[in-house]
């Protein structure tokens, strides 16, 4: 019996295909956290990073992608997870960005790298209303709905919006 | 064949752990019943953070004991006296104030233990503090933000915040009360003598609280047992709630 095996490049595709499930507007690939797509003797490999330790969308997300290869015919894979090197937003992609700006929520537009992660990091110095385009924006609360998103209110158009933390 | 079970190393995993559940829970049972909508997100927020956290070091625990146990095990199976949480931690909920003391008293120290933790010798603990460490570094910023607006608000909140603050304090030293399993994984680079944080804990401490336009409290009796086992009494009430479908029910799935 003669198998073929996916390209590595098709299943980067159907994995592209798979919408976050807390933000359907973006994929999984846009969001960064599919690290690798490999085969290791003949096994396909997908390694996952999950965004925020108890983000409950991580077991969903396992669960979808365990169906879309099984969907197309994939048998034998294995998911692993991988912890380091963290998650970060910096690994939004440019697409992933517009996305979420044209859904409605500010995506980060800071380098996280750059802000750092100590104690005393300043607030993020840029964060534009996606729905007028000011930069007079406020922040109303520290969490928004999701773990990765605040609450800010625009000064312009006084509407209030999700922004995706610079994390 | 006989296995030798690194005990320092689960018991130093438990506390970790534990902390994050603990804490998790409290903050969990403010869900639906914080004073505003956006604490309500925010509380839940960092319990979720706490609680992913948990289950991480806790499966880690149950992997190096090599005795089957696992993250539910830990969590429900578990009597008071097997906890590994500092005290602070277990305190219950009180004002807001007192929510927010708390959360700021164990956020400084959360975050420069999984600072330190970062560059463990052990990879996966590494692994795990470095992904932790950015999410409590921001529970730690707005914990701070809110002793500020709260000390430095109307007279009431300064008082409430003051009042928790030293309310709170007799539990800090047992954060940074060092013993021989803390020893033990220092010596092997892969933990952490808490009593070498203390003043980096402190300095942060005292320049928030003093934004806060509040008062340093100054250092009484503390009190310590968490990390062994010996709690206070609000621990068995917060597991008989968190436990209590479990042992109603225990072995079955949902």
């Amino acid at each position: 019996m003669v198998t073929t095996v996916p390209a590595i490049a098709e299943v980067w595709a159907w994995l592209a295909d798979i919408a976050d499930p807390e933000i359907p507007v973006l994929s999984i690939v846009d969001l960064g956290i599919v690290r690798d797509v490999a085969y290791h003797e003949d096994r396909l490999h997908v390694t996952i990073t999950p965004t925020y330790s108890g983000c409950p969308a991580t077991m969903a997300i396992d669960a979808l992608i365990r169906a879309t290869l099984g969907g197309h015919g994939v048998r034998i894979f294995k998911l692993d997870v991988q912890l380091a090197p963290a998650w970060t937003s910096d690994w939004l992609t440019t697409d992933g960005r517009a996305k979420l700006r044209a859904y409605g929520i500010a995506p980060p537009e800071e380098s996280a790298a750059a802000l750092g992660i100590g104690i005393m990091r300043r607030p993020e110095a840029r964060v534009t209303c996606p729905r007028c385009a000011a930069t007079d924006v406020a922040l109303t609360s520290r969490f928004g709905s999701t773990p990765c998103k605040a609450l800010y209110r625009c000064n312009a158009c006084l509407e209030p919006f999700d922004h995706f933390k610079c994390h | 064949m006989t296995t030798t079970v690194d005990t320092a190393l689960v018991e130093y995993l438990l506390r970790l752990g534990d902390n994050d559940l603990i804490l998790g829970q409290r903050l969990g049972e403010l869900a639906g019943r914080a004073p505003i909508l956006e604490e309500d997100l925010a509380t839940t927020n960092v319990a979720l953070d706490l609680i992913g956290q948990a289950r991480l070091w806790l499966t880690y625990a149950g992997e190096a004991e090599g005795r089957g146990r696992t993250e539910d095990t830990f969590a429900y199976a578990r009597n008071a006296g097997d906890f590994r949480n500092v005290l602070l931690v277990e305190q219950p909920n009180g004002s807001y104030a007192d929510t927010i003391a708390r959360a700021f008293l164990f956020d400084v120290a959360h975050f420069f233990f999984l600072e330190k933790l970062g560059t463990s010798a052990d990879a996966r603990i590494a692994g795990i503090a470095q992904k932790a460490v950015r999410e409590v570094a921001y529970h730690v910023r707005r914990s701070g933000d809110w002793v500020i607006r709260l000390g430095d608000g109307t007279p009431e909140s300064h008082l409430r915040m003051q009042s928790a603050i030293d309310a709170l304090w007799t539990f800090t030293g047992e954060l940074f009360a060092a013993d021989a399993i803390e020893a033990d994984v220092a010596a092997r680079g892969i933990g952490i003598a808490s009593d070498t944080l203390r003043g980096a804990w402190h300095e942060h401490v005292s320049a928030i609280l003093q934004q806060a336009t509040l008062t340093v409290p100054a250092d009484g009796f503390m009190r310590v047992g968490g990390k062994t086992g010996i709690h206070t009494e609000q621990l068995s009430y917060l597991l008989a709630e968190m436990q209590s479908v479990r042992r109603s029910i225990p072995g079955d799935r949902w």
